[in-house]
Formats: structure tokens, C-alpha cells, sequence
């Protein structure tokens, strides 16, 4: 018991803490989570005026047109994406893919970069570069 | 707190329901990225989303995002908000916040 009773250092300043890659994309899995459900009640309403009737589909146009609701809907985007790609990783560490330190540091890196990189095709896209 | 963590089932069911209902929402998503390019305009929106089957797996859907969302959600509440009638509170809030989402979603497709 002693063993476990023992002082173990304490270090939580939030502030200083460095985390390591795989632990800055978890972060980013709670960030976006809370993200998409802080904004859930927009989605909601985008969806009722798309399947509304003709005329609140043309309002969704002019909504979505509004620089401040791009933004959110490119927040989300990227929010969708991370999450996404984040649990693809999480389901497959659970199967016991990809545990170990290395492949566990890498497959961090590649969510990191999937997903922003998905993020800026489809970013694009939404603010009607092409 | 002197309760022993190993042995019963603490947190097994929602850890379960979070991977369930993530994989359900991963197949709809990947069902809507096939589907939804085929459309066009206001009328095949809507006739896509007023098929059966894709009623169904749209209703599935917004059941498994509310309940995935309340495991998340409450998650990051126990974690981080250390007060107990804060944190009960924001529970309480979220769980209604969510059930009337699932209510408002479900209204919204149902009606087509």
C-alpha cells in the first residue's frame, strides 16, 4: 500500500504544460466536440429551412451568404473533420491498431494534417473559391 | 473515495454506446457524401430526404448524434467542473438542451 500512498509529483498548470502530439489532437476531439454541439442549434435551423419549402431554401442562401455564419459553417467544417478522422484513429486503437508510442505519435500527425488539409479543400469550396 | 474501480461495469455501457453510435454516424455520413451530390436543387433535396430509407437512417442518425453528445459532453463537464451544483447543473442543461435538439431534428424530417 505504501507504494501507492506515496507523494508523486504534481504538475498541472495548465499554462505550462507541454503536451505531446497525440495529446494536442485529443484536445482538439474535445474542442471540436463541444464546438459542434455548442452550435447544433444553428445546424438544427440550416436544416429546417433547406427542407422547409422552396422559398426558405432560397432564405438558406441568404444566410448562409453571411460572412459571420461562413465562418462558423468553415469552424465546423473543420470541427466535422478533425472529429471525424479523430475517432476513425480512437475506433482503431481500441481494435488494438496502431497502439504503440510510434505508429500511436504518427497516426496524431496524420488526423492533424487529413483533416486540415480536408478542411481547406472543402473551406474553398464553401467560401466559393471555385 | 475509497470505492474499488475495477471489478463492476463503471462507465463500460457508455463507453460501448460512444463507439456504437460513432460508427453509426460515420456510415451516414458516408451514405449522405454518395447520396447527396446526386441532387439537384430545392425538389431532389427534398425528395432524398423524404425516401424511407433514408428517413431512417436520418432519424438513427440525429438518435446517435444526441446520445454520442450527451457521453461527450458530460464527460468534459466531469472533468473539468469541479463544483458539484455547477456541474449537475450543466448536466441537467445539457440532457434537456439535447432531448429537445433530437425533438426539433426528428420534427424537421418527419413532416416531409
Amino acid at each position: 500500500m505504501s507504494e501507492i500512498t506515496k507523494q508523486r509529483p504534481k504538475f498541472l498548470n495548465l499554462v505550462a504544460i507541454r503536451l505531446p502530439l497525440a495529446g494536442f489532437a485529443s484536445i482538439l476531439h474535445r474542442v471540436s466536440g463541444i464546438g459542434m454541439f455548442l452550435m447544433l442549434p444553428l445546424l438544427i435551423w440550416l436544416l429546417q429551412l433547406s427542407l422547409g419549402s422552396a422559398e426558405s431554401f432560397e432564405a438558406l442562401k441568404s444566410v448562409v451568404a453571411n460572412p459571420l455564419v461562413k465562418l462558423i459553417l468553415l469552424g465546423l467544417l473543420w470541427a466535422f473533420l478533425h472529429h471525424f478522422c479523430m475517432g476513425i484513429r480512437i475506433l482503431l486503437i481500441d481494435v488494438q491498431i496502431g497502439v504503440e508510442k510510434e505508429q500511436a505519435c504518427t497516426s496524431a500527425k496524420a488526423v492533424l494534417a487529413v483533416s486540415l488539409a480536408l478542411t481547406a479543400v472543402l473551406g474553398l469550396k464553401l467560401l466559393g473559391a471555385y | 473515495m475509497n470505492r474499488i474501480v475495477v471489478g463492476a461495469h463503471y462507465g463500460l455501457k457508455d463507453w460501448l454506446a460512444q463507439r456504437v453510435t460513432a460508427v453509426v454516424m460515420a456510415l451516414y455520413t458516408l451514405l449522405m457524401i454518395v447520396a447527396v451530390p446526386t441532387v439537384d436543387g430545392y425538389e431532389g433535396w427534398r425528395a432524398l430526404m423524404s425516401h424511407g430509407l433514408i428517413r431512417f437512417a436520418t432519424f438513427v442518425f440525429i438518435i446517435s448524434l444526441c446520445y454520442h453528445a450527451w457521453v461527450g459532453v458530460r464527460d468534459i463537464w466531469m472533468d473539468y467542473v469541479k463544483p458539484t451544483a455547477v456541474r449537475l447543473m450543466l448536466h441537467v442543461l445539457t440532457l434537456l438542451a439535447l432531448v429537445g435538439y433530437a425533438g426539433w431534428a426528428i420534427q424537421v424530417i418527419w413532416r416531409l
